[in-house]
């Protein structure tokens, strides 16, 4: 069969000597993740999308 | 920062260990979720109740309420379900994937009652301003149309006590590894848990940002709030809010596959990069409910909700894959590897924790999703913009999807949080078939009457006082009254459901050491859920083919809607 059990826990102890790959830290850093969560579409949606409603000329 | 600087300074805490799944249960922690899950069936209470209301209004034959007060129990209907259920739910499974599920504490259990105490003064004061009348502006509110001060102010009040619960699971999160509660990666379903937070706080952000403005211009201190904006920013947290929804209810999809399956996540990687792809890009589809808007531009409108969208919409796509897939490894693995389906016909279907978990998934994948596809698709939302295909879409994913998952999972809190045994499981098992055939029902036939061109939020359709006559195609009626039909079979459903919660609360067999589960779950359950590792395998036909069928009709329908509006909008 081509089943195989992985029980990977690598990370956080710090003891194995294979340095922890960069997306695996990033994933295993929650403030990290909320600060692109949140710069993101703060960024896209909010200020671009504000910015082209204050653009829009007022009705004279 | 290290687990090994932080050995041995875990703090002491009350605690009992689950005799089902070995976790440590931290009794302050069990204490909130048993709160907040009382306070989010009280509201889905109130708030169900209030929607076979609206659809009984809405079915021509019978057009129960008067106008006024259609409105009234709309509004009350949108801010109970989508608001005070959903919301409180979430902060029960935030709380249990950031402690219970870890073997870790709850911090500072104080402030989260003070938290929920808010939220419950939040959602009372919600109800009262909405029964009073003054405050009939439906769930998106959108000035210039003005509810009364405390309208507002209990939506505040409530956002506020969410996001200190937030707050609270990013600090037991950060805790829960500095005390070595566990080490390495954090698992699977928490992670799915962390996703949601992240998206819930830029949520309150956007709410706050939007809703202090709107409570300062209803008392007066500020002249007006312009519309656009309003829509733009209030869009912010109208939508995300959904996002968080699914991240958790994908979380719970996850879970219940792990404590009754024993499945593990096919591969950690995979399911960990779709929630990543939730967190950057889920938040920007806010854009589609301003697709119709002419004050924003294409380009804008189309980077938020084609480019960037569809990278969120292939993490949904893993998810959908990778969660039926790591059922189908676990059942093979339990035994069921005959053919293609013998996992599925084998599955736990007479245990009401796994049937409506299994029905949300398919039936958000079908229902809610394709249609929320289409709908984000710029061109084609014109053909739906604004008509009953819209609630038809969203009841397809808040009510099939997220309010079916939740409900299933309330199977597992009964007697493992609540200690109780289900108090009538014959009933608890019809529950989410009778509720998910309603559901499914009521989105079908509202998509149904908006392609027939038929209003959201609209009291009569037959326009007896209009000025200008208008009639409704007798298909369009036959849709409304179906939708009528199945929103009685949805409300049963709820009715059902209320009933076996309360009951077992109130009265259910207090379970205690040696007890046998009358809905038992699987022995390595508890391992799966906490522990991160995946389980891989390719060898998994069944959803191989289920995924194909899925693909099918996605084509399908999406081109059929191309037609649709090349039939509609002719270019000569
Ligand atoms: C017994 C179950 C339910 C029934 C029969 C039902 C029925 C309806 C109907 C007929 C409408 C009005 C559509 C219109 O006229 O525009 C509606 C609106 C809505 N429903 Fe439900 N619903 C149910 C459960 C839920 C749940 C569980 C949720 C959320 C989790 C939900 C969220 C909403 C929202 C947000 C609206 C829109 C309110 C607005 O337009 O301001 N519903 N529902
Ligand atoms: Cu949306």
């Amino acid at each position: 069969m081509s089943t195989k059990e992985t029980n990977v826990n690598v990370g956080g102890a710090g003891a194995k000597s294979e340095p922890i790959p960069f997306m695996q830290r990033l994933l295993d850093s929650p403030l990290l993740l909320l600060f692109l969560g949140v710069a993101i579409p703060t960024l896209l949606y909010t200020l671009w999308g504000v910015m082209e409603v204050v653009a829009i000329p007022l009705a004279k | 920062m290290t687990a090994e600087t932080a050995v041995g300074v875990a703090r002491q805490f009350t605690s009992r260990t689950c005799q089902f799944t070995g976790l440590r249960v931290d009794v302050a922690a069990q204490n909130l979720i048993k709160a907040n899950a009382v306070a989010a069936v009280v509201f889905l209470a109130i708030g169900g109740l209030m929607g076979l209301l609206v659809a009984l209004t809405r079915w021509p034959a019978v057009h129960l309420l008067p106008a006024e007060w259609f409105y009234l129990v709309l509004t009350g209907h949108g801010a109970n379900v989508l608001l005070f259920w959903i919301i409180f739910f979430e902060m029960a499974v935030l709380i249990f994937a950031s402690t219970i599920l870890l073997n870790a504490r709850m911090v500072m259990p104080k402030l989260a009652w003070f938290a929920f105490i808010l939220m419950v003064v939040g959602a009372v004061l919600g109800n009262v301003a909405v029964l009073q009348g003054e405050s009939s502006v439906m769930f998106t509110s959108y000035p210039p149309m003005m509810a009364k001060p405390h309208f507002y102010l209990a939506l505040i009040l409530f956002a506020v006590g969410a996001l200190i619960v937030v707050g609270q699971f990013f600090a037991n999160l950060i805790v829960a590894k500095e005390e070595g509660a566990f080490q390495g990666s954090m698992p699977l379903v928490t992670f799915g848990a962390l996703t949601a937070a992240i998206i819930a706080v830029w949520t309150i952000l956007s709410g706050a940002a939007i809703l202090i403005p709107t409570l300062m211009w209803s008392m007066g201190w500020l002249s007006d709030v312009d519309p656009l904006v309003y829509k733009v920013v209030w869009w912010g947290m109208g939508h995300a809010s959904q996002q968080i929804n699914v991240s958790a209810h994908v979380s719970l999809w996850y879970l219940v596959g792990a404590l009754l399956l024993g499945a593990k996540p096919l591969s950690e990687k995979v399911s960990r990069t779709a929630f990543f792809l939730y967190i950057l890009f889920l938040q920007l589809a806010s854009a589609h409910h301003l697709l119709a808007e002419p004050g924003l531009s294409a380009s804008w409108k189309i980077v938020n909700t084609s480019y960037m969208m569809y990278l969120a919409v292939l993490g949904s796509m893993i998810h959908g894959l990778t969660v039926p897939g790591s059922w189908e490894a676990a059942q093979r693995r339990n035994g069921y590897d005959k053919g293609m389906f013998e996992w599925l016909r084998k599955a736990p279907w007479g245990n009401p924790a796994f049937s409506g978990t299994f029905l949300s998934l398919v039936m958000f994948g079908f229902i809610g999703g394709i249609s929320g596809v289409v709908l984000g698709t710029e061109q084609l939302n014109v053909l739906m913009h604004n008509t009953l295909y819209v609630p038809g879409h969203f009841h397809g994913t808040v009510v099939t999807g997220t309010t079916l998952a939740f409900m299933a999972a309330t199977y597992l809190v009964l007697p493992l949080i609540f200690q109780r045994e289900i108090i009538w499981p014959k009933l608890a098992k019809i529950q989410p078939y009778l509720f998910g055939i309603g559901a499914a029902g009521i989105s079908l036939f509202m998509m149904g009457a908006g392609t027939l061109g038929v209003a959201r939020r609209h009291w009569d359709i037959t326009f007896s006082d209009a000025e200008l006559n208008f009639a409704h195609s007798a298909g369009a009626f036959l849709m409304m009254g179906l939708n009528g039909v199945f929103a009685v079979i949805a409300a049963l459903g709820g009715i059902i459901y209320v009933l076996v919660v309360v009951g077992t609360v109130l009265w259910g067999k207090k379970i205690t050491s040696g007890h046998k589960l009358t809905f038992p779950l699987h022995a390595g359950g508890a391992a799966a859920a906490s522990q991160y590792g995946s389980h891989a395998t390719v060898k998994l036909p069944g959803t191989i083919v289920l995924i194909a069928i899925f693909f099918v009709s996605f084509v399908l329908y999406y081109f059929i809607n191309w037609k649709y509006l090349s039939e509609l909008w002719l270019f000569r």
